[in-house]
């Protein structure tokens, strides 16, 4: 990393009882036939997971993980065969921690549609050996949820202690426990909503946008050319990357700043093409890397689907999503600043799950990062994950 | 922020709620009240509380509570889904402190309310011998302090109660920990009043 790049605050070692990282390892579960939520039927489908932890005797401790947008399973510890791959919770996964392995087996799959090595648009259609490009079926959260069943099946855990994701994560945890209420026993549904607002989709429209403009996306069919719609791609990340910050965390991470200081001699248009202010560093390195870990007709496929979330679908009423889940506890999660999934809209969430009678913990968490609090705040997210999962097994007890 | 022995009501209030009731409290705080109901009367407690640190100790405690303020309302809960609605040394905080008791008693089939008597004898005095407007007879605050609070005397919330037809089924009355059994000198001996209501359309 440059080191013109602001970066997040440090993760921090929980009172000394971090006890170094966990190896993480890919596994795969091949199933079929699955039919999409479209209609469309698949002989096969792949879901790449890892899983940290022991399952106990009565499998009883097993917490599924959902990764948000740009994330895939490998949610902690290091992987030895890909050492530059970096966990995007490890913060909260690990010995000692929030979903502490030593006590929990923690699950966590790349979601169907994505490119982690799950069945999507980049993988090879064994039908015609070529990539699926935008043949592959239309993924939305209830068939990514529909393979991750699937794969707890597999796995032979009747029911899980928690399903828990922030972000695209938390529609996934919200989408189980209004058509899975019988496969868990909490629901921890982290900066999140029950239904894309309008501006949430206005940010992933000009995200695709960017991507299907590039000359080099070819209709999607871009695979076995040299050219990648990168640029589109890193676009649609720098987009992404600013609705994840807020006013305030752009402040504190001094994005303001220039990034050289002797810019008054000299200047002509040409140095529009240089970034000269820490913001537009922080995006475009974020932009530019962006590609090297993901697909760009992944990124249609996964925000479509986010865009395609609506909880309130069949009846306009939230309450009835959740008229099932009486039983399932919920811990919901929301960040001050967190303008792309505000606060009203977990307290919507709280207020149907009231409606309903249903065991419901909400906090709005005070914190400046806006929507990456989720992952740049692990004090508090360990203090009260820590506390509720200890609640939860005290219950189950 | 409390705790038992410094909050004689809570366990006046323990006495007035059935075993095993499902109860709300709003503005739970720390969530003393609750554990020590959950405690001792086995009730299903759920609780409201404003403040994140608080809401924070609760979920530390393994309570069920949201966050959120007690003036928007309950609105999301269904009527009469609780048995009880307490509201323990809370209400002298409250902006719109009717319309939080008429939501109390939409939701609760029973409400407790809790509060601090400004009528004690000691509050008396100290307005009229020294001028001083009198602090909370319990758990006192300057007006100064960082919430706002109106004084009320066991007299005025009666007083209330009757303009409002709500029905006051029991009442405990408190003078520090102990009991004052006589309610004719509780408006001038009492630190604390305990009252459980009952809205005028039930029953």
């Amino acid at each position: 990393m440059p080191a013109t790049v602001a970066q997040p605050p440090p993760a921090v070692a929980l009172n000394g009882r971090y006890q170094g990282e966990i190896q993480a390892e890919d596994r795969f579960l091949r199933f079929g036939p699955f039919r999409f939520a479209c209609g469309e039927e698949l002989p096969e489908v792949v879901l790449a997971y890892q899983t940290y932890g022991e399952l106990n005797a009565d499998r009883s401790n097993a917490i599924l993980i959902c990764h948000a947008l740009s994330g895939n399973q490998h949610a902690a510890g290091r992987m030895p065969d890909r050492p530059t791959s970096r966990p995007w919770w490890d913060d909260c996964i690990g010995p000692g921690k929030a979903f502490d392995t030593n006590r929990f087996f923690v699950i966590c799959s790349n979601v169907l549609g994505s490119c982690s090595g799950s069945s999507g648009p980049a993988e090879i259609n064994p039908a015609t050996g070529r990539h699926w490009a935008l043949d592959f079926p239309i993924v939305t959260i209830a068939d990514m949820v529909e393979a991750q069943v699937r794969l707890i099946d597999h796995l032979e855990i009747e029911k899980l202690l928690s399903v828990a994701g922030g972000s695209m994560g938390g529609m996934q945890v919200l989408q189980w426990a209004s058509h899975h209420p019988d496969r868990l026993v909490s629901a921890m549904p982290i900066a999140t909503t029950a239904r894309h607002s309008p501006m949430q989709i206005a940010f992933d429209a000009v995200g695709r946008e960017a991507i299907t403009r590039d000359p080099y996306w070819h209709g999607g069919d871009y695979y076995d050319r040299a050219d990648k719609p990168d640029a589109g791609l890193a676009v649609a990340r720098m987009v992404g990357h600013i609705t994840y910050l807020s006013e305030q965390s752009m402040h504190e991470k001094q994005f303001g700043d220039r990034l050289n200081r002797d810019t008054d001699s000299g200047r002509t248009g040409r140095d529009f093409l240089k970034p000269e202010f820490q913001v537009e560093s922080y995006l475009l390195y974020n932009g530019q890397k962006f590609p090297e870990r993901f697909d760009a007709n992944a990124y249609l496929y996964v925000t479509k689907a986010m865009d395609d979330f609506d909880l309130t679908q069949a009846t306009g009423r939230l309450a009835d999503a959740f008229r099932q889940a009486v039983d399932v506890k919920f811990l919901v999660l929301s960040f001050t600043s967190d303008w792309l999934y505000p606060s009203h809209q977990s307290r919507d969430l709280v207020r149907a799950l009231n409606a309903l009678g249903i065991t419901v913990t909400y906090v709005d968490i005070d914190s400046v990062w806006g929507h990456d609090a989720f992952l740049l705040e692990p004090d508090r997210m360990t203090r009260i994950l820590t506390n509720y999962l200890n609640g939860l097994a005290a219950g189950q007890a | 922020m409390h705790n038992v022995q410094a909050r004689p009501d809570l366990t006046a209030i323990a006495e007035l709620v059935t075993e095993g009731s499902r109860v709300l409290d709003l503005g739970c705080g720390t969530g003393d009240l609750l554990a020590y109901l959950i405690e001792a009367k086995s009730v299903r407690g759920t609780g409201i509380e404003l403040h994140e640190e608080a809401v924070m100790d609760c979920v530390g405690k393994g309570l069920t509570v949201v966050q959120g303020n007690l003036n928007d309302g309950l609105e999301d809960y269904p009527d009469q889904s609780v048995d009880y609605v307490i509201l323990s040394q809370t209400l002298h905080y409250l902006n719109r402190p009717v319309r939080v008791l008429q939501e109390m008693m939409r939701v609760g089939r029973q409400v407790v309310v809790s509060l601090p008597n400004w009528g004690h004898w000691r509050a008396r005095l100290d307005l009229v011998l020294k001028g001083r407007m009198p602090e909370a007879p319990i758990l006192p605050e300057p007006w100064h302090g960082a919430r706002r609070w109106q004084a009320i005397t066991i007299a005025d919330f009666l007083e209330f109660c009757l303009i409002e037809r709500i029905q006051v089924v029991d009442s405990v009355f408190l003078a520090g920990p102990r009991a004052v059994k006589n309610p004719a000198t509780a408006k001038w001996r009492a630190t604390t009043g305990v009252f459980v209501l009952q809205a005028p359309h039930t029953r």
